[in-house]
């Protein structure tokens, strides 16, 4: 469903990702790994067709991004870092301006808007102003507004950042759930999250994947270390460290 | 009191221009994304304290101008040019970027760029959703200062021409200045910059067409180089504003503030694929 093939991308001369393949399936929850500054955001932006490669393809649900990225747009959802909304708006109003930039318009505006208040636990404040929810509130919303359309593919950039543990809770396990019919990336710092959601995870660190398999797979990678927690500072280097 | 007498020969060519920008309103407005785009904006703007200042502002200083500096009631002229449009360059060097600046600064800063970026929408839907509701903002605040007109047929008989072409130039004016601020929101996040920056290249769009200034520089610099001068003053925005309030409607005045909107536009698609680079 989403395919990465030899992505690499630069800033000048920094590069910030470093040939980057892998590819996720549908059913399967993809977990992105990695110190802060290792590229993973900047990888999701590629793929989601905000940032574009220096080199490399990217395709999704069959179509290629960097040929025909507004096709390519419409399979997928995506929640950006730090979940922004137009604060002049109520929730349902950014909603269904969302709704409306996918196609959906009318009886079936009303309905998707219904679906994902209820899902996304947003019936209480429907006509609230964004500007005045607390940060659960928002983070919820710009996730709803990714899954409005039901769409093939969904990245998601710490979804989870921010949020209590309840909340934090409840967003692995809506991950989970959807993850039986849709592809799913997600990047976080919290390792239990990988567990908790993923079916597969990969450790991005200096812009290059440097593992790739199953949690537990994972969890096997370097001899004498048995948490996954070990395995990540082990292999990854932090950048107080030179 | 009749400044040209040629306004009839110009209604078929005025005609075809409203015909033009209500087919390009039209046209633009069919596509889904860009209304969609255009609904929100031109909410949003009403959902803010800033356009209704900025409206009233801008109804203050248009009435006090002309009633005030421009001696509308005291010239025994029944026209709007000299006391009424006069203001209006100057007085939309610093309203226009106050109404375009949050266009592009605001998505930067919220981050919202990247949601809407990431939509099925192309970068071009976007900015001209975008802009056409700045741009039917403005066509509200003009429209309000109707009542100019009606005292001004009220008290005298001025010329038609003059007032439709005056209320074109000064609606074409506007919307090269919300162009050009649309195209420096799209390349910063602050819109106090924007502002700033928007204000000052509006103020030199017109200063290099006021016809003290072009006056002066043409005196000071040797004759030679007097066509360099005249060719910077044809690139203003002024020059270009005030042989149509005058009631001479050319169509390569309307031209040049198509091409300026355009210009503006593509500049802000490359200000924004830079900032997606």
């Amino acid at each position: 469903m989403i395919q990465v093939q030899n992505l690499r991308k630069q800033f000048g001369t920094k590069v910030a990702v470093n040939d980057v393949s892998f590819a996720v399936e549908k059913g399967e929850v993809l977990g992105c790994l990695g110190p802060n500054g290792a590229g993973k955001s900047t990888t999701m932006r590629m793929i989601t067709g905000y940032f574009r490669p220096t080199s490399g393809k990217i395709t999704l649900a069959g179509v290629d991004m960097l040929e025909d990225p507004q096709r390519g747009k419409e399979s997928l959802g995506y929640l950006p870092e730090n979940a922004p909304l137009y604060s002049d708006m109520t929730v349902a109003s950014f909603l269904g301006f969302c709704a409306e930039l996918r196609g959906i318009t009318g009886a079936a505006r009303t309905k998707a808007l219904d679906r994902v208040l209820d899902l996304c636990f947003l019936d209480s404040v429907r006509n609230q102003s964004v500007d005045t929810l607390s940060k659960g509130f928002r983070h919820r919303t710009c996730f709803a507004q990714s899954i409005i359309h039901d769409p093939e593919v969904l990245i998601l950039d710490e979804p989870t950042d921010g949020l209590d543990p309840n909340q934090k809770h409840e967003v692995r396990g809506m991950i989970k759930r959807m993850g039986q019919d849709k592809a799913i990336i997600f990047s976080t710092h919290i390792l239990e999250e990988v567990e908790a959601a993923c079916s597969r995870a990969i450790i991005i660190d200096r812009g290059k994947v440097v593992a790739d398999g199953t949690p537990d797979q994972l969890k096997r990678l370097v001899p004498g270390v048995n948490t996954l927690d070990e395995v990540f500072r082990s292999i990854t280097r932090s950048d107080v460290e030179k | 009191m009749k400044l040209v007498d040629n306004s009839l020969s110009q209604w078929p060519a005025l005609l075809a221009m409203l015909v033009l920008f209500a087919g390009i309103l039209v046209y633009a407005l069919r596509d889904r994304h860009i209304r969609s785009i255009f609904k929100r904006e031109f909410l949003a703007y009403f959902n803010s304290p800033v356009l209704y200042v900025i409206v009233v502002i801008f109804l203050l200083t248009t009435m006090g101008f002309a009633f005030l500096f421009g001696a509308f009631l005291d010239g025994d002229n029944a026209s709007l040019t000299g006391s009424f449009f006069f203001w209006h360059p100057w007085i939309y060097t610093v309203l226009a970027p106050a109404v375009g600046m949050r266009l592009w600064s605001e998505e930067h800063r919220l981050g919202t760029v990247e949601l809407l970026m990431t939509m099925p929408v192309s970068p071009w839907q976007a900015i001209v959703g975008k802009f056409l509701a700045a741009a039917a903002v403005w066509f509200i605040g003009l429209t309000l200062t109707v009542s100019i007109v009606f005292t001004v047929y009220y008290l005298g008989e001025p010329d038609t021409g003059p007032v439709i072409t005056g209320y074109v130039a000064s609606y074409l004016y506007a919307l090269g200045c919300l162009a050009v601020t649309s195209a420096i929101s799209a390349l910063t996040r602050s819109q106090v910059v924007c502002f700033i920056v928007s204000v000052a290249t509006c103020l030199l769009a017109l200063l290099i067409g006021y016809p003290q200034i072009v006056d002066f520089a043409v005196r000071s610099v040797p004759a030679w180089m007097e066509s360099g001068v005249r060719a910077i003053e044809y690139l203003s925005f002024y020059t270009h504003f005030s042989d149509m309030t005058k009631g001479i409607f050319v169509f390569k005045d309307v031209l040049y503030f198509v091409s300026v909107a355009v210009v503006g536009l593509l500049i802000t698609d490359l200000a924004l694929r830079s900032k997606r680079a």
